[in-house]
């Protein structure tokens, strides 16, 4: 594709969203506007994601991306041939060969390094947005810091469920300034990020992209008496045994059996090749 | 045993496959080219050369021709080719005063300097399906009218000649360009007209449809309903003066609506303003209608809690690339999220489960 430039935008849209990713380092937790340019891949399937990828990747970088945690899903296949495509970089399903790592829903298990930058798809960049539509009035309360109305929604969850009834894209707050959509990663996924690598969001079609620096304090909304609890199946992983790994149910057959398998596809394999074994596990050739 | 989702690479891949083949449909029926959809489907080309913000027939037909004949899929083909094009500049205004006009016609006055020109309208006919089409598609030569040879001038212009209509404020402010720079609200007029005129036709007719039916009613005539061609003019710096780089085809609507007036202004009539690549009559007159209804601040009027007179709603939802990417991306993957809402929703029903059994166990302790 030489009609094409490296990773595809041309090199002004680049500069243009790496100012946008700088601000928003600087700014943690901030939704930066950028003029978000239209990809060859449906808006809400990733362009936030590419475009950030696109402007953060060099020659020298490798590649990994990953959908629901794992590398073979059919949207991830797609943004890493674009990117092999596009930008002819190295890729892997390694997780720690990764320099930069592009995620729709999932943080890998593995820990991440001060090396790597992670870089989340967003579909709704604004947490306030499903209690308040406007963006005018949405924009407003963060300049103010004015979150009562989610803690209102937190609450009346609580009186009504007697849980937070929130399971994933649970709300957090930055560094004790911004509150911030983490995308929708399943709340299991909210203490990894606190982390040591650079993490990126970026909403194509809402042309908002935000940031959270290395070793950054995130926060998960909760009360004392309710406190944030990071929840997955009760269950090890089927195939490696793990018991501290977030697991995907999967429906066996049509008299209800299931297993519970890793979401993050890289961290179950690399467990069976070091020996480990589930209930339904075989020996990883 | 449990298979893994694996072999997503070798899926797209058949799955890329198949599509061409259903694309390309009968092999023992000829294959369309660019120049039959140019030229016979015309109209789907101006939409898409509209929605895609890219005036380029030849792409266009290309692209419906892709996206096998699915307008959106092939004005989002137009739009992602666009994003690689570099901008060299800007081009000065059009001037539509100076338009060659193929029709023209005004719903509000019986007569005018540059007279009532038909055009190729499907106004007048009658929708009977045409079977001799079926068989062959040759038609008579159309009766031709020497064209006129003075500018036709806006019908509005001999309003504004009375004073009776508002003038447009003269500004040189540079206007903003929502491919360059992201939406904000209040988005003001030049950039919402942008968002318009590029906006999904279904969509920006609904909205006006609706202000027609009630939702925040402002009664609108066509003024004056234009298409033609008009020339695109660069200024070159290195020249010093402005150039023709291209001739394009317009259709604009200026709707004349009525305006009690207000302290300040005298009654006077109002306008809306539509201006669409290529023959797009329904949405130039649709985008004027909606263009008014968004206008009620700037006027004094009220805010009748009208969808129409919404522009964070309207804008934030005309565009039908990032409509339909957004609704149909909830067709991907998302076991994830409901994995967590299933263990969520097993745990509260557990409590509900155990509660109700507290509750009931007391009773009968009662």
């Amino acid at each position: 594709m030489s009609d094409y430039n490296f990773a595809y935008l041309d090199e002004q849209t680049k500069r243009m969203i790496r100012r946008a990713i700088l601000k928003g380092l600087a700014v943690p937790g901030y939704q930066v506007p950028f003029a978000s340019r239209e990809m060859p891949m449906p808006y809400g399937w990733g362009t936030g994601g590419v475009q950030v990828s696109a402007a953060a990747l060099t020659l020298d970088d490798t590649l990994k991306v990953i959908d629901q945690g794992a590398d073979d899903t059919t949207n991830a296949v797609s943004i890493r041939q674009f990117f092999e495509k596009t930008a002819g970089v190295a890729t892997t399903e390694e997780t720690k060969k990764a320099s930069v790592i592009q995620t729709r829903h999932r943080i890998p298990e593995a820990e991440l390094t001060e090396e790597q930058i992670l870089v989340y798809q967003v579909p709704i960049p604004e947490p306030l947005r499903f209690l308040e539509p406007r963006e005018t009035e949405t924009r407003k309360m963060h300049a103010l810091q004015e979150y009562g109305l989610m803690h209102v929604k937190l609450y009346e969850d609580i009186s009504q469920h007697g849980a937070i009834a929130t399971a994933y894209a649970y709300p957090v707050k930055v560094e004790g300034r911004y509150v911030m959509d983490p995308s929708p990663i399943p709340k299991f996924d909210n203490p990894k990020m606190e982390m040591a690598a650079i993490q990126l969001f970026g909403a194509g079609r809402e042309q908002r992209i935000y940031a959270v620096p290395p070793y950054t304090r995130v926060v998960s909304l909760d009360f004392e008496d309710y406190p944030f609890e990071a929840t997955k199946a009760e269950h090890p992983c089927d195939l490696c045994g793990a018991e501290d790994s977030y697991l995907d149910e999967v429906i066996l057959d049509d008299a209800g059996c299931r297993m519970f398998v890793c979401s993050d596809t890289d961290y179950c394999r690399t467990r069976r090749e070091a020996g480990h074994l589930g209930r339904m596990g075989e020996q990883a050739a | 045993m449990y298979v893994a989702v694996k072999g997503g690479e070798r899926a797209i891949a058949n799955a890329h496959a198949w599509l061409a083949e259903e694309r390309r449909g009968d092999t023992d029926v000829a294959q369309l080219s660019l120049a039959q959809i140019r030229e016979q489907l015309s109209l789907a080309v101006n939409r898409v050369m509209a929605e895609g913000s890219l005036y380029d027939p030849e792409l266009a037909a290309l692209a419906i021709k892709q996206a096998r004949g699915d307008l959106i899929e092939a004005i989002f083909l137009i739009r992602a080719y666009r994003t690689t094009l570099p901008r060299f500049g800007y081009s000065r205004p059009v001037e539509t005063s100076e338009m060659t006009c193929d029709r023209r016609i005004s719903a509000t006055f019986k007569d005018a300097p540059g007279g009532q020109v038909l055009g190729p309208t499907f106004d007048y006919t009658h929708r009977l399906l045409d079977f001799k089409l079926a068989a062959d598609g040759e038609v008579p030569e159309a009766p031709v009218a020497e064209p006129r040879e003075q500018a036709t001038p806006h019908i509005t212009a001999f309003l504004q000649g009375e004073d009776i209509i508002e003038r447009e404020p003269i500004s040189d402010a540079v206007p903003g360009d929502l491919t360059r720079e992201p939406m904000g609200f209040p988005a003001g007029r030049a950039v919402r007209l942008q968002s318009l005129t590029r906006g999904d036709e279904g969509f920006i007719l609904g909205m006006a449809y609706s202000t027609q039916r009630g939702y925040a009613r402002n009664h609108a005539f066509v003024g004056e309903l234009r298409i033609g061609t008009v020339p695109v003019e660069m200024e070159i710096p290195e020249l010093g003066f402005a150039i023709e780089v291209a001739e394009v085809e317009l259709t604009e609507c200026e709707t004349v609506n009525q305006f009690k007036g207000s302290k300040k202004v005298p009654p006077q009539f109002t306008r809306g303003y539509g201006l669409v690549f290529g023959q797009s009559e329904r949405k130039s007159i649709a985008m004027a209608l909606v263009d008014r209804a968004l206008r009620w601040e700037e006027l004094g009027e009220e805010n009748l809690g009208a969808p129409a007179q919404d522009e964070e709603f309207v804008l934030s939802h005309s565009d039908n690339i990032q409509a339909t990417g957004f609704l149909e991306h909830i067709k991907l993957p998302h076991y994830v999220d409901f994995q967590s809402e299933l263990e969520l929703v097993r745990k509260l029903r557990r409590e509900a489960a155990e509660l109700a059994e507290t509750l009931a166990s007391r009773e009968t302790a009662e």
